[in-house]
Formats: C-alpha cells, structure tokens, sequence
C-alpha cells in the first residue's frame, strides 16, 4: 500500500464508487468536514412503514472541504441507497447546505453537488418533489448572490427526474462517458409511450440519447470526464473560475442557445442524426472513440461551446 | 422491521483513536455498519436492523465469531441492512473495525 489515505484513489472509477469514496478521492486528503454525520442518524423516519431499511445518512453526504487548496461545499447522493432519491430528510440537508450558502457570504462560494438519483423517492413522494422544488430555488437563489454550483453527473442512477431538473439549474455541468442526465428517464417513457417510441432495454440506445457524450455534444454539459476521481477533479479546477456571472446576459444568452438548439436539431429522430446535423465527419465512430479524441472533437463544436446556462 | 440487538464482553480495547466509522452502503445484499468508540473498553453492543425475518441465530452466531475474532471492545456496532448473506456481513464488521482502528480502510 502506498498511500494509506488514498490507495488509487485517483484511478478509481467513478462510477463504480460509493458517494463517501467519492468525496474523499475529490477533495484534498483529510480537508472533508460532514454536517448532519451518520453518528446524528438523520435517516428517513418513513421506511419503516414500508419494511425497507434506513440509511444513517439517508443516503445524501453534505459538508465542507477543500478542492485544489480552494474551500468549496459539497453534497453527494448515494445512488446505491434507494437510487439516490430526494426525500424528506436526503432534501432537507441539500436544501439546507443551499441555502446556508445563500445566506452566509463567509462559507465558500462554490458548491459541489455529486448528483447520482433516479429522482424523487416513491415512497416519501410529496416531501421528494417539495424538496426537489426547494433545491432548484436555492440553488437559483445562491447563484444569484454570486455562489457558483457545479453539478457532477457520472453515477451509477445518473441524474433523473428532480437530479435531472436540479443539474439544469446549475452554473455548470460535469459528466463522464458513464453518466447520464435527463428528466423522464428510459423505462418511465416507455412505460408511458410505449416501446416503440423508447426501448429501455436497448443501452446503446439509451446512452446515445442519455449519455454524457451525447450530452456533451448537445451542450447538455459542460465538461466532460474521464471516469475516474482524477477527472472529475480535473474537471472541476479547469471550470471553477469560469462560471458565468446569473444575469441577463447569461440568462439570454442561454435562451439563445436554447432556441438554436431546437431549430438545428428539432427535426432530428436519432442521436447520429443530431451528430450529423451538428457537422460531425464520422458519427458512427462516436462511442467508440477514447476520451481524449472525443475531446478533440468536441473542442469548437456548434452547440458545444458556448457562454451560458 | 426486525431490530436485534447483541451485547458481548471482550478481551480488551479496539486500537487507535478514530471516534467513528462507517463502511458499506444499504443495497441489495448490503449492509452498512456504523461504529462508534462510546462504550467501556470491554463492552461491544450490536444492533441490527433488517428487513428479513427469522434469522436471528445466525446474526448472533456472526457477531459472536466477529467479537472473537476483532475483540471490537469498546464500539457500539449499529447496522442497517438491506438483506447481506452472513459472509458479507462479516467482511463489513471486519472492514468496519479496521477502518476505525486505522482511520482507513
């Protein structure tokens, strides 16, 4: 063992990860400081009635740390736990850490937020979407007094339902290969429009309109990693002083994008038609490129590079 | 819901000095167990929650094999479980312990 602290913590994958290996591989050894720890047990007082067990920490990690020397906040999901959902409890500390950043100019003014969830828990359904209102609020709110909030998408849930609705009112938004985003995820369209318009079962389908190159692509992100801890934090260092200012020129300027968005791609039926339409030479070979040529394409790329969001 | 709760003698003191510690994530045939150093260092309690009935003689006879085998004097061990084969388990408590006498696991 070589570093007891951090055995290969940066080549770790992240998707494969925990939300504590997460933080702990992301932000400089021993600078991660936990509100509301486990040893509290805030854990869903709702479970129970459904016989499904608790998490000490509800599944959603908030506190304070250091990234590059920088002191930042930070909340993870555990998207093994329950899918990572927002809940009465798991809201309550990510509503709570927003709007401690809102209201207290000496925390830091960066928020970090590992989203991994498959959007509301179920089973605490009108506290979920409550806290998913009050989490996009705060997270408005806090940039709107100079807090910069950096979603990172490359979980094993991805960031669906509220996940999906809270990363699009981020600063900015990191996702690996691995990660996906959206609102409506692959089995509730299908569910509800049947199999002929989405097939869940097909993954290339899924993680070509999904996925975090696709997303990447489509300006649906902002930076793309590679899926390890080290990528994510590189990521994040190359991002953190180029959020833009929550204003009216960013605020048009991502209506702009938006409505450019639509009009080159609205007609579209397929992710390779959005490629094609957006100029890529070879849209086949998309997925199966290495992270460093998908970067080379993506670099200057219509729809792709832009100041806004 | 079934709550279980085991209360051991030990040998003597789990090592080091890390206050608490977690390991394990509440999954499908996981666990998470939460060790905390509060108790006198020769008490070791257990307590288990768990959405499965009927297997309290072999949550006890783990836990009595892993306080054998750790000697966790000292730790109040909670778990939340989410359905872990006994093997599991005690790898988790095993990690548990050494993640809190080391500070890493």
């Amino acid at each position: 063992m070589t570093d007891p602290k951090h055995p290969s913590a940066d080549t770790a994958s992240w998707f494969l990860s925990t939300a504590r290996e997460r933080l702990t591989g992301l932000l400089d050894p021993g600078s991660f400081a936990e509100f509301l720890p486990p040893t509290e047990r805030a854990q869903s007082p709702h479970l129970a009635l459904f016989d499904l067990p608790a998490a000490f920490d509800d599944g959603m990690v908030v506190g304070r740390g250091r990234l590059g020397r920088r002191a930042v906040l930070v909340a993870a999901q555990e998207g093994q736990f329950m899918g990572g959902t927002f809940a009465e409890v798991s809201g309550a500390k990510l509503v709570g850490l927003l709007r401690a950043a809102r209201d207290d100019p000496k925390l830091p003014r960066i928020v970090l937020l590992l989203l991994d969830s498959g959007g509301v828990r179920l089973q605490e359904a009108n506290a979920g979407e409550l806290a998913v209102a009050e989490v996009m609020r705060a997270i408005v709110e806090a940039r709107g007094f100079g807090v910069t909030v950096i979603a990172l998408v490359g979980g094993r849930a991805g960031a669906f339902g509220g996940a999906g609705l809270t990363a699009a009112t981020c600063s900015r938004i990191v996702i690996s290969e691995q990660g996906r985003t959206g609102v409506s995820g692959p089995e509730v369209i299908e569910t509800n429009k049947g199999v002929e318009e989405f097939d869940s079962q097909d993954k290339a389908l899924v993680w070509s309109v999904t996925g975090g190159r696709n997303r990447r692509l489509l300006g649906g992100a902002d930076a793309y990693a590679g899926d390890t801890v080290a990528g994510f934090r590189d990521a994040v260092l190359a991002l953190i002083d180029r959020a833009p200012p929550f204003d009216l020129v960013t605020l048009r300027a991502e209506q702009r994008r938006l409505a450019d968005r639509i009009e080159c791609l609205g007609a579209c039926n397929s992710a390779v038609e959005m490629w094609v339409a957006l100029g890529i030479a070879e849209p086949q070979t998309i997925r199966n490129l290495d992270d460093a040529a998908f970067a080379e394409i993506v670099k200057g790329l219509r729809g792709a590079a832009y100041e806004a969001r | 819901m079934e709550i279980l709760k085991v209360h051991h003698k030990t040998r003597g003191p789990a090592a080091g000095t890390v206050g608490s510690a977690l390991v394990g994530v509440v999954a499908s045939g996981n666990l998470e167990v939460l060790l905390e150093r509060t108790l006198a260092d020769t008490e070791c309690t257990v307590e288990i929650a768990t959405p499965v009935r009927g297997y309290d003689d072999v949550w006890k006879a783990v836990v009595a094999e892993f306080v054998e085998r750790a000697s966790p004097g000292g730790l109040r061990i909670s778990i939340n479980d989410s359905g872990a084969r006994p093997d599991t388990v005690m790898l988790r408590l095993l990690q548990g312990v050494r993640t809190i006498e080391t500070g890493h696991d």
